[in-house]
């Protein structure tokens, strides 16, 4: 069960990774599939946690912005306002997209495009299959609001895509406001 | 009256838009299609309106200086019907110069016309976001592997998809 999960069952210290930043060319490379035991991808699984952590404002990262071209990704949308379900903080390895339905656009950051936001327009139901590090067995996550809308970021991320890639409209990406 | 096109563009503070509009109003001129927009640091505007000629120009006058300030007439409407279906494009990698000739000569080569474009840089990465106008006729295969391939001399990620709207 994914909400009986908890880093701690890595049972290894994370490291704080650096982040990169596009155009770094990992950011659009298409992730290889992991392999939820080896112990490389145990660590990096604890990495993507200790530094989601660090991060202000972080609900989400995937390796590919630690510069690691690997299907996987940590996620924690708890305590987020325009959370519904949620699933607490969890990793998952070669996740994929089963079902998304009733798109929404939103407005999305990203710690890898600091300078940008824009406006994306993803599924607000969702079904996403993916193994959990550490485990052999397939999850299935059923989820909605903005857990969805930050799977699907992430899910992106592995497969080589930004936000910048799906916004909405010629005049859709903002440069992102920072007030004196 | 003419169909005219005014374009601003100077350092940004507040009340351009204010000042330019009033002194258009004094005039009797309706503002018809603009985009007004922030391009580094400096405050752009572009109108079409329809207007005495003379009265805009001289109304326009005193915010000459600071304002870059130009007014034309221009011929007649002319507006095309949709060529085809929309599309949106999205470009971004390490900025360099040609990627927007580049990028936008593939798509008119497939006949496709651009209906809308911006472009954004920010420390070392260049964005392109336009929306484009594909004809029936256009081979989208081919077109993906040319943006594909022209993507690739350029070092940046290219996007082609089908610009979804949702009727309400």
């Amino acid at each position: 069960m994914i909400t009986d999960w908890s880093p701690a069952r890595l049972d290894v210290q994370g490291a704080v990774l650096e982040v990169v930043r596009a155009p770094h060319p990992v950011l659009a490379t298409e992730s290889a599939e992991v392999d939820p035991l080896d112990p490389e991808m145990i660590q990096l699984a604890a990495d993507l946690v200790a530094t989601m952590r660090v991060s202000p404002g972080c609900v989400g990262l995937a390796a590919p912005q630690v510069g690691v071209a690997a299907q996987m990704f940590s996620l924690d949308v708890t305590n987020h306002p325009k959370t519904r379900t949620c699933h607490g903080v969890f990793v998952l390895c070669n996740a994929v997209v089963v079902e998304a339905s009733r798109n929404e656009k939103a407005r999305e950051g990203c710690m890898s495009v600091p300078d940008f936001t824009g406006d994306v327009k993803r599924a607000t139901r969702l079904t996403v299959t993916g193994v959990l590090p550490g485990t052999k067995d397939e999850v299935t996550i059923t989820t909605d609001a903005f857990e969805a809308r930050a799977l699907q970021h992430e899910i992106d991320h592995c497969n080589g895509k930004l936000f910048l890639d799906r916004v909405a409209g010629a005049h859709a990406v903002y440069p992102r406001k920072t007030y004196q | 009256m003419s169909q005219l096109a005014v374009t601003v563009i100077g350092p940004d503070r507040p009340g351009i838009i204010a000042d330019v509009t009033e002194a258009l109003v004094g005039t009797g001129v309706n503002l018809e299609d603009s985009t007004m927009t922030l391009l580094r640091g400096h405050f752009a505007m572009m109108i079409v309106c329809a207007g005495p000629f003379d009265e805009v120009k001289s109304a326009l006058e005193p915010l000459r200086g600071e304002l870059v300030i130009t007014v034309r007439k221009m011929g007649p409407e002319h507006e095309h019907a949709p060529i085809g279906a929309p599309y949106m494009l999205s470009v971004h990698g390490a900025d360099r110069p040609g990627i927007v000739a580049a990028v936008t000569r593939m798509i008119a080569a497939a006949g496709g016309t651009i209906t809308d474009l911006a472009t954004r840089l920010s420390g070392g990465l260049y964005v392109l976001t336009a929306e484009v106008e594909l004809p029936p006729t256009a081979e989208l295969e081919m077109l993906d592997r040319a943006l594909e391939i022209t993507a690739e001399e350029l070092g940046v990620g290219v996007t082609l998809r089908p610009a979804e709207s949702d009727e309400l």
